[in-house]
């Protein structure tokens, strides 16, 4: 199990998967899962693996049972695109609709999906709360309250003696924690960007799990 | 073949006899044979190629496509079309010739497909694009020949899997179809001709000749007696280089990689008291800038270039007197080729300069000389064709048109490259076409090819054809970024000046400089895919990227080991090289002509162990991997290595008391495959078998992903494959290409097995002569300018001890 962080008063936990693991309110957090995003560009005529939604169905459900949660957060852009609950195979959709049914399961709304995910069953909201936490699929720099986030698949991009070493990272200011895409197929982006600074609205942390350890880098 | 009146009266009229070759070339077209002209440069071979068809048009006036002309380079079309359209405007033909390339305009393509001109000078890819129409059958129905230019320029590469499967087409719709192959220099003419051949046929080809062309002369450069101990692109010599420049009315200074081509060129022009134009050419440099370059050339503007190989094919580049080779030229072939660029008439000898960059590169000058004079050239490696070029030739034929698989897997096989493929792996190629071939079944909906009643299989829809055609191609840039001059906010406000690979801008930060186009250029911000620059000071801090390289070829490593070991012609080398050979000999020995030299001595607090492999760069790398991976499993704590094209290098913390178990032969293939698996070369690999094999999306030019980054990257892709499908068509073809080109493995396993039967170890007392080079070129791409003192202390130590008779 991995090392705790505290954001906003409360103790949280980055997962090496992906996923943020909220203990105190057993509560999984996970964010851009892009579920069907090989078959949306298959069915333009490339090709793609057709492996990337099991493997990030069956990454879930370790961490579910790993973890014990009682609560799931889908932080947006859960589905690649909106028709993505329609080309799901019918094994990946089972396994979400048994896990809907027996998790208090949140779909919020992102900007590929909308309410796509209703039909797997769970609830849909655009924005969630939960206790000091305001949870919504993109960072709103305005909004001072404590924030999960997802949207912006923040990597972290170190260049040392030549070599370009790129992880995902979950991407921390004060007030701001964005969480790394979870989707097996989702490329990332440098957590140095313009555009995630400043959604991020503070100093940023990038925090990395390697392992048993936390890692952090101030960025910029 | 008589020559009509019109043609024999134009040669007359300029006091030209018709040479033999021409003649010869006349003469297999009357045969109706298909015909391989190898001719020296200047020997009018352009000509030669296109005489039969003008001579056919001449007598036989017709409509209609007639001959295809294929070149490498889209310039060199727009160049021959020129040679050819004034002789035709000459004698007064009525041929109208045109081009046709990624660079012309839609409307004129249209048009060409309705009124398709006689004559149509083309590259590979534009060739494929057109046979990809469903209009294609009708328009090369009737052609009669094809031409395809410096054949030697395609035959073992991709390019050239993907040309022979479009002349198999070709060859299909146009059945008395004869095909032209040009070439300058090739060792074996009649490899090359299985090469051209339906069928791989050399006896359907009529093998021309062309005799004659004055004995190049290669001028080797050493000043007092000097060469230089390290090194390896003759900067060294920049002042004498320049004086040369100054004695000749123009010069083309080659190197070998573009990096290199920004150092020289610096040197050169510090060097440069009179200020003359001299001008620097590379792949990386925006287009606009090449051919502003290139136009200068050919306007006689300029006295000297600095060059890569962007310039080494067939351009006639005016009046080229010397030829200047910095650093090793590599290769017997590449040096008689970058040598025929001086001086394009026939009867007057090319003039060229090599400069070696140091000792070993001497005795490679002197051996690459000597393979010149002798008519020594490299054979080239033909392999088999590759699977992704196939599936994406495979798409284009459903775009053109319903094929039946039979009659697709028989037109494959017609072509050299593909002579070979199973049935098995061509139907393991349509499969992945039509669902991208996976184990997991689940793209039956999406399929891109379907299968008719009948049994024909058609394209799903025209709008994959429209994809495949902006995907096409087998050339794959390496993700590069923009380098713009300026402060606009993009390349659009900016002057873009070229672009260098994605990899190397990943080392610059704001602030650092780098040599580029000839300046030293700072960084002052990244955006997107642009790197914005302002002109620099002093020296560059960041080292340039160095691959690239092309490893010495096998015959000329033989050559250099027989120089080494014929005391006969050391008296006429260098006073410095000599002395370096005959202490070596004291000191340790000499590789000989076919062992492999290992040298272990100890200095400092560390022992080294030298390996004389000649074996060339890429294989000694991995030699280097595999050498110190064993070494590790031993105890023997390596630390690093370095590779040469002569020799591989390493240091340790115990010694390596008997060498000959680390060359074991047997447990290659597996620990590569571990290596390789892990290695950056195989991603590599697999991006642009991907990209081929339309897999993923080609970046199209200026288009490049936004912030958001969303697409899959092929990295992922690989990922994906390897832990689901390890056995997919796609991971087995960038393997395929890892090994032959990244990593040089026949060549290994080659010196492997060398070793393990004469592998001569000696024990010796400290550093040794010609482990000096190598040793030299440790640390250098992690020193910073303090550290240069400490350097050239070092070095001079090195030799001090190597030179040591005691």
């Amino acid at each position: 199990m991995s090392v705790s962080f505290s954001f906003a008063g409360e103790s949280l936990q980055p997962l090496a998967c992906g996923a943020l693991w909220w203990p105190g309110e057993s509560t999984l957090f996970v964010a851009d899962l892009h579920f069907e995003k090989a078959s949306h560009y298959a069915a333009k005529g490339w090709l793609l693996p057709p492996h990337a939604t099991a493997d990030t169905v069956a990454n879930l459900i370790a961490a579910v049972e790993s973890t014990g949660a009682q609560r799931l957060v889908c932080l947006g852009d859960s589905f690649h695109d909106e028709a993505g609950p329609e080309r799901l195979s019918d094994e990946a959709r089972r396994a979400l609709m048994t896990m809907t049914r027996s998790l208090d399961w949140w779909w919020i709304t992102g900007n590929h999906d909308e309410d796509a995910a209703a039909v797997l069953g769970g609830r849909v909201m655009v924005e969630g709360r939960i206790g000091p936490l305001v949870l919504r699929h993109e960072a709103d720099p305005a909004d001072p309250t404590p924030e999960l986030s997802g949207h912006f698949h923040p990597k972290l991009v170190i260049r040392h003696r030549g070599r370009h070493i790129a992880r995902r990272c979950f991407a921390h200011s004060p007030t701001k924690l964005i969480l790394p895409a979870y989707g097996a197929f989702t490329g990332g982006l440098d957590i140095a960007d313009p555009a995630l600074q400043a959604a991020l609205a503070g100093p940023v942390t990038a925090l990395v799990v390697d392992g048993e350890r936390l890692l952090r880098f101030p960025v910029g | 073949m008589e020559l009509p009146n019109i043609i024999s009266s134009w040669f007359a009229a300029r006091g030209w006899q018709v040479r033999a070759h021409q003649l010869a070339m006349l003469d297999a077209a009357a045969k109706g044979r298909h015909a391989l002209l190898t001719a020296p440069t200047g020997a009018g071979k352009t000509l030669a190629g296109f005489l039969p068809t003008l001579a056919d048009l001449a007598t036989n006036p017709a409509e209609g496509l007639h001959t295809l002309y294929i070149s490498p380079l889209k310039a060199l079309a727009v160049d021959v079309q020129r040679n050819l359209i004034t002789p035709i405007a000459e004698m007064g033909l009525n041929i109208r010739v045109e081009t046709r390339t990624g660079d012309t305009p839609a409307a004129r393509k249209a048009r060409q497909k309705e009124v398709p001109p006689h004559i149509l000078l083309t590259t590979p890819e534009s060739l494929a694009n057109l046979l990809s129409n469903p209009e294609a059958a009708a328009m090369m129905v009737g052609v009669k020949r094809v031409i395809i230019d410096e054949v030697h320029a395609f035959g073992t590469t991709k390019r050239g899997d993907h040309l022979m499967l479009c002349l198999a087409r070709l060859q299909r719709l146009a059945p008395s179809l004869q095909r032209v192959g040009l070439s300058a220099t090739i060792a074996d003419p009649e490899s090359w001709a299985g090469w051209l051949a339906p069928d791989a046929d050399s006896t359907q080809v009529e093998i021309v000749v062309a005799q004659g062309g004055a004995d190049p002369a290669i001028d080797i450069l050493v000043i007092d007696d000097r060469i230089p101990w390290g090194g390896h692109n003759g900067r060294w010599a920049a002042r004498a280089v320049m004086r040369r420049i100054e004695s000749a009315r123009l010069a083309i200074v080659f190197v070998n990689t573009r990096a290199v081509a920004e150092l020289v060129f610096r040197d050169l022009w510090a060097e440069n008291d009179q200020s003359l134009p001299i001008g620097i050419h590379h792949g990386s440099l925006a287009p606009e800038a090449r051919r502003k370059v290139e136009a200068a050339m050919a306007a006689g503007k300029l006295r000297a270039i600095v060059a890569t190989a962007s310039l080494d094919l067939g351009l006639d580049w005016g009046d080229v007197d010397l030829v200047i080779q910095m650093g090793a030229p590599k290769g017997a072939s590449r040096l008689l080729q970058r040598t025929g660029r001086a001086n394009h008439r026939m009867d007057e000898a090319s003039r060229c300069l090599i400069v070696p960059g140091n000792r070993f590169e001497y005795l490679e000058a002197l051996a690459a000389r000597d393979a010149v004079q002798a008519g020594e050239l490299d054979p080239d490696g033909f392999r088999p064709g590759a699977l992704d070029v196939l599936a994406q030739h495979v798409v284009g034929c459903a775009a053109a048109g319903p094929f039946f698989p039979d009659e697709l897997y028989d037109e494959v096989k017609s072509a050299a490259p593909y002579a070979g493929v199973t049935r098995e792996s061509f139907d393991a190629v349509l499969g992945y076409a039509a669902t991208g071939g996976y184990a997991l079944k689940a793209y039956e909906r999406y399929q891109r090819l379907v299968t008719q009643p009948g049994g024909r299989l058609r394209l799903r829809s025209a709008a994959l054809a429209r994809q495949w055609r902006m995907n096409s191609g087998t050339i794959v840039e390496a993700v590069a970024m923009n380098v713009v001059f300026g402060s606009g906010k993009s390349s659009r406000h900016g002057r873009k000046l070229g672009q260098v690979e994605e990899y190397f801008a990943g080392q610059l930060r704001v602030g650092d400089s780098f040599m580029f186009a000839g300046q030293t250029l700072e960084v002052t911000g990244f955006d997107g895919a642009d790197i914005h620059v302002r002109m620099g000071r002093g020296s560059p801090k960041v080292p340039v990227y160095a691959g690239g390289r092309m490893p010495m070829t096998t015959r000329l490593a033989a050559r250099v080991r027989g120089l080494m070991n014929d005391r006969a012609r050391w008296p006429a080398m260098p006073e410095d090289v000599r002395e370096w050979l005959a202490i070596q000999d004291r000191v340790s020995r000499l590789p000989g002509e076919d062992d492999v030299l290992v040298e272990t001595f100890q200095r400092d607090d560390r022992w080294y162990m030298v390996v004389y492999g000649f074996a060339g760069h890429p294989a000694h790398q991995t030699l280097g991997m595999l050498i110190t991976q064993r070494m590790e499993r031993a105890g023997l704590n390596p630390l690093g290595f370095v590779a040469s094209d002569y020799a591989m290098a390493c240091w340790s913390l115990e010694p390596v008391d008997d060498p000959r178990p680390l060359f074991d032969p047997t447990v290659l293939e597996d620990e590569l495959a571990q290596w390789l698996a892990a290695s950056p070369f195989l991603r590599r690999a697999f991006r642009e078998v991907a990209i081929i094999g339309g897999l993923i999306e080609r970046v199209q030019p200026g288009v490049h992903k936004s912030g958001k980054a969303m697409s899959v990257s092929s990295d992922l892709i690989y990922d994906v494959l390897r832990r689901h499908e390890p056995d997919h068509l796609l991971l087995t073809a960038a393997w395929t290409d890892a090994r032959g080109k990244l990593t040089d493995i026949a060549r290994l396993a080659a010196l492997l097995e060398q070793a393990h039967a004469g592998l001569s170890h000696v024990r010796a007392a400290h550093v040794t002569p010609l482990a000096v080079p190598s040793l030299l070129t440790i640390g250098r791409e992690r020193v910073g300018d303090s550290a240069d003192s400490a350097l050239l202390l070092e070095a001079e130590a090195l030799i001090a001890e190597a030179m040591r008779v005691d």
